[in-house]
């Protein structure tokens, strides 16, 4: 059972708003008190599906919960777009496969940064990605 | 503009002039160390005779009509420039206030037997000089908005220097986020660098790299490859232990590039490899002794 504490949600269109979402999740990261190396691996995280939004979906939506499990409380990350979603998902969570010319490692090694990763789009419509990562987890 | 307003106003213009330049020197926010009264003076003539001008033929409700636009130039040209010269918003839009103020005065002055007419009139200069107040907004942010992409390119600029550390050693310190066109600038900056000092070895200090991500690292290893076609080493210096587990979960391989915890040990290591040596200078003198 996860439970959400606080909610906020950023709209993403410009690269402006992908420095602000990055220093809003580092702030929530302090404020929990999230260990160093955890923060580094969320904010990384961050970054790459942020990107993620601004270049293949023009931009999206970013919601940053805290949430708790009871034992431990946690930051929750959801990335909504409307872009063209991804006609294989499999295939993109793959190391190295990318459409962008780039290393193909933002979806496969941020699903290794974190401790929960979730993905799901339709094409024509958008794609949903969503991460939590626990303060000492 | 019915009646003869717009006459009245144009055979007024210097009462005009009088009054604003009386009203502007009077106000508050004038900026004798921005401007000299007879520069303020100049600028209020050349946009009274334009607008005023303007208002016999001129439709006063469609300020983007090509009537306008030689009165929104000059209007610009001047919210524009006092921006650039640091006036704040409320001095800038004093200066079309304070017009406004004055052509109500006189027009006051002129028809005040006709009550009915007076505020129809004034309405009429109200609005007008209420949508040039807007257009002085909107120009003025635009002139505050270059001059911020202007100190971006500068900061840009100015927060990549290549330092000489020694007879062929560069280094470059990376302070803040590395985007694509950053890194752009980092690359040329080394490059050149590298061939007008003819330097082998070139130190990239991330220290100050809040994150490093996929596209940072894509970014990094294009400038040690770069770095290489000019037959230069390119260490990677300031790896933090965190930014080091970070890069490994996200499955980037740095093993090809010379990574190095700290400035120190990556000059270490430059020192190393061009076969100097840093010794303390008692040790020295000691060895001469025995
Ligand atoms: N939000 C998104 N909308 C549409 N396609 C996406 C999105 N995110 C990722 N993709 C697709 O998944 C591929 C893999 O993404 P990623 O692992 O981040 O690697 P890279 O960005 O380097 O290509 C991308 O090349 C792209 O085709
Ligand atoms: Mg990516």
């Amino acid at each position: 059972m996860i439970l959400s504490l606080s909610k906020d949600t950023i709209e993403v269109v410009k690269e402006q708003d992908v420095v602000f979402t990055k220093n809003r999740v580092k702030e929530v990261a302090v404020r929990i008190k999230m260990g160093l190396v955890n923060q580094t691996r969320l904010i990384t995280a961050a970054s790459e599906l942020l990107r993620n939004m601004m270049r293949y979906a023009n931009g999206g939506k970013c919601t940053i919960e805290v949430v708790s499990s009871g034992r431990t409380n946690g930051i929750r990350l959801t990335f909504t777009d409307k872009g063209p979603g991804i006609p294989d998902i499999a295939k993109a969570m793959e190391d190295g496969f990318s459409t962008g010319k780039s290393l193909g490692l933002g979806l496969p090694g941020t699903k290794r940064l974190v401790n929960e990763f979730d993905i799901r789009s339709n094409v024509g419509e958008g794609t949903t990605v969503t991460i939590i990562k626990w303060a000492n987890g | 503009m019915s009646f003869n307003t717009h006459k009245l106003l144009e055979s007024k213009k210097k009462a005009i002039l009088e009054q604003w330049m009386k009203n502007q020197l009077a106000d508050d926010s004038l900026r004798e160390d921005l401007i000299s009264n007879e520069e303020l003076r100049s600028q209020s003539e050349e946009l009274i005779s334009a607008l005023v001008g303007n208002l016999s033929m001129a439709d006063l409700t469609d300020l983007d009509s090509d009537e306008w636009s030689p009165v929104i130039e000059i209007l610009g040209g001047i919210s524009i420039t006092r921006a650039r010269q640091g006036f704040t918003p409320r001095e800038t839009g004093n200066f079309v206030f304070t017009l406004k103020e004055a052509l109500l005065t006189v027009l006051q002055a002129e028809i005040s037997d006709n009550p009915q007419l007076l505020f129809e009139e004034s309405m009429k200069i109200n609005r007008l000089m209420d949508s040039l107040s807007v257009v002085t907004f909107e120009t003025f942010i635009k002139g505050r908005e270059e001059v911020i992409l202007r100190q971006t390119d500068e900061i840009a600029d100015i927060s990549t220097p290549v330092i000489r550390v020694w007879d062929g050693i560069l280094a470059l310190p990376i302070i803040g986020t590395l985007d694509s066109a950053r890194t752009q600038i980092v690359m040329e900056n080394l490059l050149q660098e590298i061939v007008e000092t003819g330097s082998s070895i070139a130190i990239l200090d991330i220290s100050g790299v809040p994150a490093v991500d996929s596209l940072v690292a894509q970014h990094l290893i294009k400038t040690v490859s770069a770095t290489r076609l000019m037959g230069a080493e390119c260490i990677i210096s300031g790896i933090r232990p965190e930014i080091a587990q970070t890069v490994v979960h996200l499955g980037i391989d740095l093993s090809n590039i010379i990574t190095k915890a700290s400035l120190a040990s990556a000059l270490a290591y430059a020192f190393k490899s061009m076969r100097l040596e840093v010794r303390k200078a008692n040790s020295v003198q000691k060895s001469n002794t025995f």
